[in-house]
């Protein structure tokens, strides 16, 4: 891999197929623990750390394990049962090694074995086969996504909360609006890895719907108000 | 409770996604079109009603609740797993195309907060019968939240409605007759946001009303 494609990368799994806003992972979290901007910023430490650390694990069970005795089928169950033991054994050594970590992170934790972002990215980690170090930037990319949408949506979240919002939209229909605000000015970035190579895809190859619902076509946002003129 | 109740309450009063808000993740990204949403809830439905049938039959028998207690939530997410990946294969040899469209989303269903929580707060608590009849109603309730979803995404976006494979109804027509075109911004990413946001504010605003309601009447009662 060349610094550029590793660059790519990075910057595609951040901020285009950004993980809450394009690829739809992690939103119960996203809702739930965005309410202040302290505890959303510890979750969001908390998920680039068992991202990591987990994708790395199931990868490796993966490609030298299952592949190895043709048991690939299993996967979901393998790598769910990986996940859940890690966070447990992450919990137990922060808890007596870093006690003052653990009374930031802890209750995230456990939060944390059922946020779809933790067990998406592994399957999608193995599914689009990518080599180590390529996972280990997805990975990383993922999570820093996480944590940057994390910090903003609940620094905005913050604020609505002292303005005068219409009652019926109180709570999560105005939070589900602004994520929708927010995600058209994510699409916007798009162009930044397609302009510099045109003719080159993306490193990560969505199999899925994603990649159209987060692509739309090249003028997108012309195509996107276009229907409203 | 009876039957009936326990049958209807997940359609409005319990529905996991527009009331509880479980399992937004699959909600948001695959409601595209009708053809995923259905296919969605398909596979939706079989976990929920085996893993509720199957949890429940471990728990009614008072020896091997006692034994899997310390472990209790590691083995319903076995469970839960392993059916995920019996449909995940039967999808696969039967319906690839739907498969790939609908891609990882079919293995979070393991992750998806309904299927633990219903295991955890229902199905290991009561009789057999009534934990089949929680896990089709909680199945039908989020299948319909999803199909409601991506019917207005697929209208508004595409103007049409894909009900399975080739069997499209075009109602490009409607929109040529008031004049404008399909609006693409529903099919993206922000649309699912918008539209799940609106939708709920629209069921606050009819309980905000009914509370209302029910103020004035206790006053008039007085």
């Amino acid at each position: 891999m060349t610094i550029n494609d590793i660059l790519v990368l990075l910057v595609s799994s951040i901020l285009i197929e950004n993980v809450i806003l394009s690829q739809f992972l992690g939103i119960c979290s996203f809702l739930g623990v965005s309410k202040s901007r302290k505890s959303a910023v510890g979750m969001g430490l908390a998920v680039v750390a068992v991202i990591i650390l987990s994708t790395t694990v199931t990868w490796l069970i993966y490609n030298y394990v299952l592949v190895l005795f043709d048991l690939v089928y299993l996967k979901t169950i393998v790598f769910i049962l990986v996940i859940a033991s890690l966070v447990q054994i992450i919990e137990i050594i922060i808890k007596k090694f870093v006690p003052s970590l653990y009374k930031s992170l802890g209750i995230y934790l456990p939060l944390i074995t059922t946020n779809c972002a933790i067990l998406g990215v592994a399957i999608k980690s193995v599914q689009n086969s990518l080599s180590f170090g390529a996972m280990l930037i997805y990975a990383l990319g993922t999570g820093l996504g996480f944590l940057l949408i994390m910090f903003i949506f609940s620094t905005i979240r913050e604020e609505l909360d002292k303005r005068n919002v219409p009652k019926a939209m109180k709570g999560i229909p105005i939070a589900l609006v602004t994520a929708s605000i927010l995600a058209i000015i994510f699409s916007r970035y798009v162009g930044i890895v397609k302009s510099k190579n045109s003719d080159q895809e993306l490193p990560i190859p969505t199999n899925s719907i994603v990649l159209h619902i987060n692509a739309p076509s090249e003028d997108n946002f012309n195509d996107i108000v276009g229907g409203l003129k | 409770m009876n039957k009936k109740d326990n049958f209807l309450k997940g359609f409005i009063k319990e529905n996991p996604l527009f009331v509880l808000l479980l399992g937004a993740c699959p909600a948001l990204a695959i409601t595209t079109s009708l053809e995923n949403a259905l296919g969605m809830s398909l596979a939706f439905l079989f976990v929920m009603v085996l893993s509720n049938t199957i949890i429940s039959l471990i728990s009614s028998s008072k020896k091997l609740r006692e034994l899997i207690e310390p472990v209790r939530i590691a083995v319903y997410i076995v469970i839960i797993a392993s059916l995920v990946t019996i449909v995940e294969m039967l999808m696969q040899a039967f319906l690839p195309e739907l498969f790939n469209s609908l891609g990882v989303f079919i293995s979070l269903i393991t992750v998806n907060c309904i299927v633990l929580g219903r295991a955890e707060a229902f199905a290991s608590k009561n009789s057999v019968g009534d934990s089949v009849i929680d896990g089709i109603s909680m199945g039908l309730g989020y299948s319909f939240a999803i199909i409601i979803i991506s019917l207005i995404r697929e209208f508004l976006g595409n103007g049409t409605i894909t009900i399975w494979g080739n069997l499209v109804l075009d109602l490009n027509g409607l929109f040529t007759f008031i004049g404008i075109t399909p609006i693409p911004f529903f099919t993206t990413s922000a649309g699912a946001f918008m539209v799940l946001g609106l939708i709920l504010a629209i069921i606050q605003a009819i309980k905000n009303k009914k509370e209302e309601k029910s103020k004035e009447m206790k006053k008039e009662a007085k």
